[in-house]
């Protein structure tokens, strides 16, 4: 008994003395990081703006071509002002939230599929990469003639355009799966769908991360290519469209609005959400390096 | 200084061993062939092996590389089947331990052995309580909700111990769980598996590369040819505990044998 106490103690002096400092980040410094995280970002879209008003302040250009910002500034007011701003973001932002969520749906269906049926990925992975590579604007004319100028046409040049991604971030995230943890799941008894609940999702979730994150951008790309060409009074001003209109009007201030809207909705998406999910994922597994 | 009547050492193949082992016997090998790969590139990692662990040891397996020690452990854990012959295994199966802990990185120490537990069947109300008494068996307690990557090697190992109790299987296999370990950590392992074993009363079968760790460990100690592999010495280590001279010399003799076992593949 005082031979066992005595190894118990030295164990636990050796456990301390081991121990990585493994202190949590407080929620106040993660938070404190989140904030921080678009500072450079946004500092760089400074820089960016005082190099435009010095090219306008040179008169290079006709200010139809290079407007000043302030009058883009103005600009953006104005349709802020009329409502247009906010009912393109709403029509872009909700096609773009229905559309990438259906995309990671399928996407993950079709990345299981490929991932566990080897028959299926012989066949379809290629394709898949293949689709990854083709830029989707060019699917908008084939949706357009077989779904016409519909909400249907422009989901569907999303789709292609952002479940690829999903699908071989899910297959990369389960083919980087160490064997040896594939193993211990079998030790431990799991087969099949429990194998696939609790040791492969689980698993792949920072290559499937990953993939939602492309999946998101290309989402978003492919949306903006649809609108800028599906445009139509039946499917009201998007972002897109509003582009368009920009173009039609020969208005070089409603242009730059319209493509500041993309950006910033782009990287509002990616520094507010993706960005700090994918951290944490990586940051709990011991993989992140911050 | 061979320790006469503890060992019984063999000379590479002069000696056929049938059934080494203590009855009752809760794991057999008999007559086991296994290979691998295809018409071609055809290996035999095990040949006519006969084994038997009989209930409640603790076995060491001790070989060089290629004699197909992880093959027996899959064959017992059931993960495999042999080519030819025939495996009995524990009606309650075999849970299995590795080098490398395994433990899911996505979870915590605790939800770790909850998830065994849970695969095993065990309801939730009953997996908290169960997981915290197998922790503290292990005396993790305080880690309890540590990340495996904020454990230290050590750490990891009774963790996965913790895990593989979880399985509440009679027989333990572990494939070399602590050739990765420090000595310091590994001597207090060693020190504490022992008291595991004696308290709880599991069979183990524990495979090493090392002389001392099982002559250390085992009750028992088989010596695996390499190429194909099959049993070519077995030495009684139960009573060694604590005459070290004693020990020392069954080691020397092991490591003799090993030697020309290795020579032969000169």
């Amino acid at each position: 008994m005082p031979e066992t106490t005595t190894i118990s103690r030295a164990e636990d002096g050796l456990d301390r003395l081991e121990q990585t400092s493994g202190d949590r980040p407080r929620i106040g410094r993660a938070g404190l990081r989140i904030l921080a995280a678009p500072l450079p970002a946004i500092g760089a879209v400074a820089v960016m703006v005082g190099v435009w008003q010095l090219v306008f302040s040179l008169e290079l250009q006709p200010p139809s071509v290079l407007p000043s910002p302030a009058e883009v500034a103005e600009t953006a007011v104005d349709l802020a002002r009329d409502g247009s701003l906010v009912e393109a973001l709403w029509v872009s932002g909700s096609r773009a939230v229905v559309g990438f969520a259906l995309s990671v749906f399928v996407g993950t269906l079709l990345g299981l599929a490929l991932a566990r049926v080897r028959l299926l990925r012989a066949a379809l992975g290629p394709l898949v990469t293949a689709l990854l590579a083709m830029p989707a604007v060019a699917w908008v004319p084939a949706a357009i003639i077989a779904f016409g100028f519909t909400d249907a046409a422009i989901y569907s040049v999303v789709l292609v355009g952002a479940v690829p991604s999903v699908a071989n971030g899910l297959v990369a995230g389960v083919d980087t799966i160490p064997p040896l943890l594939h193993r211990a799941g079998q030790v431990l008894g799991a087969r099949g769908w429990t194998m696939v609940r609790h040791v492969l999702l689980p698993a792949a979730l920072p290559g499937y991360i990953a993939g939602v994150r492309q999946a998101w951008a290309f989402a978003w790309r492919s949306l903006m290519a649809a609108e800028l060409i599906a445009s139509s009074p039946q499917l009201g001003v998007g972002v897109g469209q509003l582009l368009q209109q920009g173009r039609t009007l020969f208005d070089m201030p409603r242009v730059i609005v319209a493509m500041g809207l993309v950006l910033l909705i782009g990287l509002v998406v990616e520094l507010g959400v993706f960005g700090p999910l994918e951290r944490r994922v990586l940051r709990l597994r011991g993989m992140a390096l911050r | 200084m061979s320790g006469d009547d503890a060992a019984t050492g063999a000379e590479p193949g002069a000696v056929n061993l049938n059934h080494p082992g203590v009855e009752p016997a809760i794991v057999r090998l008999d007559s086991v062939t296994h290979e691998y790969g295809g018409a071609g590139r055809r290996v035999v990692a095990l040949q006519d092996l006969d084994l038997a662990v009989g209930r409640g040891e603790l076995l060491c397996l001790l070989g060089a590389s290629g004699c197909g020690k992880s093959t027996m452990l899959n064959l017992i854990a059931g993960l495999e089947d042999p080519t030819r012959g025939a495996v009995t295994r524990p009606e309650s199966g075999a849970a299995l331990m590795f080098q490398d802990s395994a433990l899911f990185p996505w979870l915590d120490v605790t939800t770790n052995v909850e998830l065994a537990l849970r695969l095993r069947g065990v309801p939730r109300r009953e997996r908290q309580q169960e997981a915290r008494r197998l922790l503290a068996l292990v005396r993790l307690e305080d880690a309890a909700k540590r990340r495996v990557h904020e454990l230290s090697g050590g750490m990891r190992q009774r963790a996965a111990l913790a895990r593989a109790l979880a399985q509440n299987t009679e027989v333990l296999l572990m494939d070399e769980p602590f050739a990765a370990l420090d000595a310091i950590t590994r001597d207090l392992l060693h020190l504490e598996l022992l008291d595991l074993w004696r308290e709880l009363g599991r069979t183990i079968v524990f495979v090493t590369h090392n002389v001392r760790e099982a002559v250390a460990l085992g009750q028992r100690v088989l010596l695996l040819s390499s190429r194909p592999g099959r049993v070519i010495g077995e030495w009684h280590t139960a009573d060694v505990e604590g005459h070290g001279a004693q020990a020392a010399g069954i080691a020397a003799d092991i490591t003799a044998a090993l030697r020309r076992e290795l020579e032969r593949h000169a």
